[in-house]
């Protein structure tokens, strides 16, 4: 069966505030989907729906099919989910926080002591196995929680901002983690406000702000949408350029498709093609001896929609 | 990263959708959950706290019978267990009920364990049951230290015939208080989702609370205070002292002592009563 997670006009007020707003969504697949927005759009009220931590207002999410509200036991035995950053029992080793999360969903005492192994590597934590978490730091505890997620094999993996509160060296190992996982048959479903990590790991994008969807696509065509397959590429310069040679010697430069001015030393160059593409281009700029000191890809294309629909959505 | 750690998505027997492992049954599930809980009880502090504050009940008391030989403690088993053992036990129980029961439900919010669990295929009761059935045997070890201590200092001031089996009988007695006061104890932290408060209310309640209330009813209003938890505490020392005379009867209508069915009955209700609104209550709140 495909993994699938399903939000069906899913709705949650607190009091006046509408924190989620008839959210309709299905993802469905193996495939990791980044869950995007601005803080307070929603998206820990929408994880937190799907594991049956708060209810929904109204609406239905579902799991596999199954609904999380009707049948938490059933919709949550085939999903791994980490919703903040839980606190495990200070007393125990991470090898018997495991062991009961493994207990709790019935797995066999081998595959338990397996995993416990398995995962505990996959976080880098072996040789903390057996230490009380309760003197962890916040990153480990946090590594262990992941450890916790991933005992049970699940089909569905639910991350709510995983790599907050990591270190920068933290924030790596957990993408490297998810990029991991993506190779193995999962639907993942994690949330951030960190386009860069989204960017690097997702193939699947879903914007949300202040309760609504804005759109659900992939990055392959959010890129494509906004660039109209060309990549921007901003070029800075020692001192000032002028229109006119922007015009003449920088638009006639072969895969330049267009220019616009970003300060007097810096222009942004539409770029049609790939790397040597732009190879060429950065060599033939080079070639002008207009004082190139400078030339690196732009903001990434679901950076400018974020902003654009996220901007939109608050006007 | 391991690639062995994560290639291929190793399945096993047992295994129903995609992922490792069947849920057990609701009531396995419970009794995993105490399981764990009650070892991270055992390496607490606050275990650590109750052991201590049972060897310093059992010092204070040993070390001033041995030394004033008081004829009104030693002078028969029936005094000396009645005194010791059931008064002894009446402030454990109230004790652990604070320490291991004060904050066992409200902690879960405060300190974000329940996010941990509460994203796990398992009724929030399972929880529940499993939380208080680790508070209970928590505090049933502590009680059993006291008991099986004042068994020998029994028999060694009054002798062996002392311990009857009356003195075991009060211990199911003490068993039964027990799961009616955790019971109310959960039930009160179950109201708040800060630590502090559960623990606050159960301390203020069962140190003087339900006994200031108890005295108000009774003078106040004229009523026999059977709906207070601690009126029928008196009826853990019946198997030892024997029912007194004027126990169930009324003295310018109000019962002071209930009988040996009353006390049970009102600490079976008050099980019953709490443990159910203390699982409503937890069942329809929200992790927010």
């Amino acid at each position: 069966m495909n993994p699938s997670i399903e939000a069906r006009d899913l709705t949650r007020h607190f009091g006046a505030f509408t924190a989620l707003d008839h959210l309709n969504l299905k993802v469905e697949g193996t495939k990791c989907v980044g869950f995007l927005g601005p803080n307070g759009a929603g998206k820990t009220t929408t994880l937190k729906m799907f594991t049956d931590l708060i209810f929904p207002s109204a609406g239905e999410a579902f799991i596999n099919g199954i609904s999380v509200q009707k049948d938490r036991r059933s919709a949550l035995s085939s999903c791994g989910a980490l919703i903040e950053t839980p606190e495990i029992y200070g007393s125990l080793t991470p090898r018997e926080a495991l062991e009961l999360i493994g207990s709790l969903r019935g797995m066999e005492r081998a595959d338990v002591r397996r995993r416990t192994d398995d995962v505990l590597g996959e976080v880098k934590m072996t040789e903390w196995a057996d230490k009380k978490v309760g003197k962890f730091s916040k990153g480990m505890k946090q590594r262990i929680n992941i450890a916790s997620t991933l005992l049970s094999d699940p089909d569905v993996v639910m991350l709510d901002e995983p790599s907050t509160g990591l270190d920068p060296r933290g924030m790596a190992e957990v993408r490297a983690i998810i990029r991991e996982l993506k190779g193995q048959g999962r639907l993942i479903f994690f949330s951030s406000h960190i386009l860069s990590e989204v960017i690097d790991v997702c193939d699947e994008v879903v914007l949300i702000n202040k309760g609504k969807l804005l759109f659900y696509d992939t990055l392959d065509n959010v890129n494509a949408r906004l660039t109209q397959g060309g990549t921007s590429v901003d070029v800075e310069f020692l001192g000032p350029v002028s229109d006119d040679d922007a015009k003449s010697r920088l638009s006639s430069i072969p895969g330049v498709l267009s220019w616009s001015r970003l300060d007097p030393r810096r222009l942004s160059l539409m770029v049609q093609g790939g790397p040597e593409v732009r190879s060429q281009v950065l060599e033939s700029v080079a070639s002008l001896h207009l004082g190139l000191v400078g030339f690196h890809e732009s903001r990434s294309a679901l950076e400018d929609v974020y902003l654009r629909e996220i901007s939109t959505g608050d006007s | 990263m391991s690639a062995a750690a994560t290639s291929g998505r190793a399945r096993s027997s047992g295994k129903t959708d995609g992922s490792l492992g069947t849920t057990p049954p609701t009531w396995m599930q419970a009794i995993l959950m105490s399981r764990y809980q009650f070892r991270d009880y055992l390496r607490s502090r606050r275990f650590l706290l109750m052991v201590g504050i049972v060897a310093a009940i059992c010092i204070i008391f040993i070390s001033l019978v041995a030394h004033y030989r008081p004829a009104v403690v030693i002078g028969s088993g029936s005094a000396f267990y009645s005194m010791a053992w059931v008064g002894g036990a009446e402030i454990l129980i109230i004790f652990s009920a604070i320490i291991f029961g004060g904050d066992a439900i409200a902690g879960e919010f405060q300190n974000k364990t329940g996010y941990y669990l509460m994203g796990l295929p398992i009724k929030r009761w399972s929880v529940y049951a499993g939380k208080y059935l680790a508070a209970f045997a928590a505090s049933l070890v502590i009680i059993l230290v006291y008991f099986v201590v004042l068994l020998f200092a029994g028999a060694y001031f009054v002798g062996g015939g002392a311990i009857t089996a009356g003195v075991f009988e009060s211990l199911a007695m003490v068993a039964l208080y027990l799961s009616a006061v955790l019971g109310t104890t959960f039930l009160f932290s179950s109201l708040f989702k800060t630590s502090m408060y559960g623990v606050i209310i159960v301390a203020i309640m069962f140190l003087f609370g339900f006994a200031l209330v108890e005295g108000l009813v009774e003078a106040l209003v004229g009523v026999t205070p059977w709906f207070i938890i601690t009126w029928a505490e008196s009826a853990i020392s019946y198997p030892i002292t024997g029912l007194p005379s004027h126990a169930g009867l009324a003295d310018r209508s109000i019962v002071l002592l209930p009988t040996y069915a009353q006390g049970i009955a009102v600490m079976l209700g008050y099980f019953f009563g709490t443990t159910l609104a203390g699982l409503a209550l937890f069942d329809r709140e929200e992790f927010t």
